[in-house]
């Protein structure tokens, strides 16, 4: 926080479901891989799932409550990936204890963590109550997490509101789970219809990819590979967006230019 | 009307739900950002048109009142068509 090179992003939504760790950690494994000293902190701490998806769930022997305990130190509660070892990851505290956490705390752990990283990404539990307070006290700035679906962006627009009023800034939106198909046939709301409610500049769209399911099976982040999938391909593209690379967002259009899209847009010519 | 809904009608089919959600959204997010329930925009609206009409006579049921919300802004619109201006003032 105080070391003004390392950047703090809140990772939120309101909304759960909506991608929140799984945008972290295949962000936090893109930018490692991008060469920036990247940790990811889990600041779920009533439901943790961040391990998970690394697949570090059982190498954690120490949490960030027993960094604040004074019961480790912090390289001991740093959990650092294997493939990609400028990736750590700090842990949840112990889920049975939820009220030990507050803004101190997460203030506390940011100041222990900003010599040493570039990019601390901070996955903010669901809800917009205590739990995302906190996760909020050590945010420089913040990428908001929605799904082209109503209540995600209703859920979205009330925690941009509460960013606002935090005055953390920037803040950046990352659309979730687009399906081109759908929003061809006018079924799903488009990019134009969330940005112009939400008023967010666009960091990302994602579209909804089974392989982002898959990869959550094995416990490898899509990013880990080189493999070719959309949603792996626009993770990356995100990282390299937030180191300032003017990388273009991928054209809905291109994925759709079937007769049957053609066909679409025809389908919406006016005659009454 | 757009081709996609006369074929619509014409086979039954679902209409395009994207438009609705638009519609909902802006209308819930208004009521959302100015912490203003519909209760009280009623009320408000009632008391509005109420003073107005004391200057000008309107339209009977076309006085509308509504949060409108556009780039995070909101803003209470009135659209209150006259029909004349209250001959006694």
């Amino acid at each position: 926080m105080d070391d003004s090179s390392c950047r703090f992003i809140l990772i939120c939504s309101g909304k759960g479901g909506v991608g929140k760790t799984t945008l972290t950690a295949n962000l936090g494994v893109a930018l490692a891989k991008l060469d920036c000293k990247t940790a990811v902190l889990d600041a779920d701490f009533g439901l943790r799932n961040l391990d998970l998806m690394l697949g570090l769930e059982n190498r954690i022997v120490y949490t960030a409550q027993d960094l604040l305990s004074g019961s480790c130190r912090l390289e001991q509660a740093l959990v650092k990936h294997k493939q990609e070892p400028r990736l750590s990851l700090m842990p949840a505290g112990n889920p049975r204890m939820l009220e030990w956490l507050k803004t101190d705390h997460m203030k506390e752990i940011a100041t222990l963590l900003a010599p040493r990283f570039d990019y601390v990404l901070i996955d903010a539990p669901a809800g917009v109550e205590a739990g995302f307070r906190n996760a909020a006290a050590a945010a420089g700035e913040a990428i908001v997490v929605a799904n082209p679906e109503i209540s995600s962006v209703r859920d979205a627009d009330r925690v941009i509101g509460l960013l606002n009023a935090r005055g953390i800034q920037p803040l950046q939106l990352v659309l979730n789970r687009v399906r081109p198909t759908m929003v061809a046939h006018q079924q799903m709301l488009s990019v134009e219809d969330v940005l112009d409610i939400l008023a967010l500049p666009l960091v990302g769209m994602v579209c909804e990819d089974e392989q982002v399911i898959m990869s959550a099976n094995r416990g490898e982040p899509l990013t880990l590979n080189d493999g070719g999938s959309p949603a792996a391909v626009e993770y990356a593209c995100i990282a390299r967006r937030l180191q300032g690379e003017a990388v273009p967002l991928p054209d809905l259009d291109s994925q759709n230019q079937g007769l049957l899209s053609r066909l679409g847009r025809l389908m919406n010519t006016r005659i009454l | 009307m757009a081709i996609r809904e006369l074929l619509e009608r014409l086979f039954g089919r679902q209409p395009a739900t994207a438009a609705m959600a638009r519609q909902r959204l802006r209308l819930v997010l208004a009521h959302d950002r100015s912490d203003l329930n519909p209760e009280l925009v009623e009320r408000m609206r009632r008391e509005i048109l109420a003073v107005v009409s004391k200057y000008v006579e309107l339209e009977d049921g076309h006085g509308e009142v509504n949060l409108e919300t556009e780039d995070r802004t909101t803003a209470l619109v009135a659209n209150l068509p006259i029909r004349r201006v209250r001959s006694s003032l």
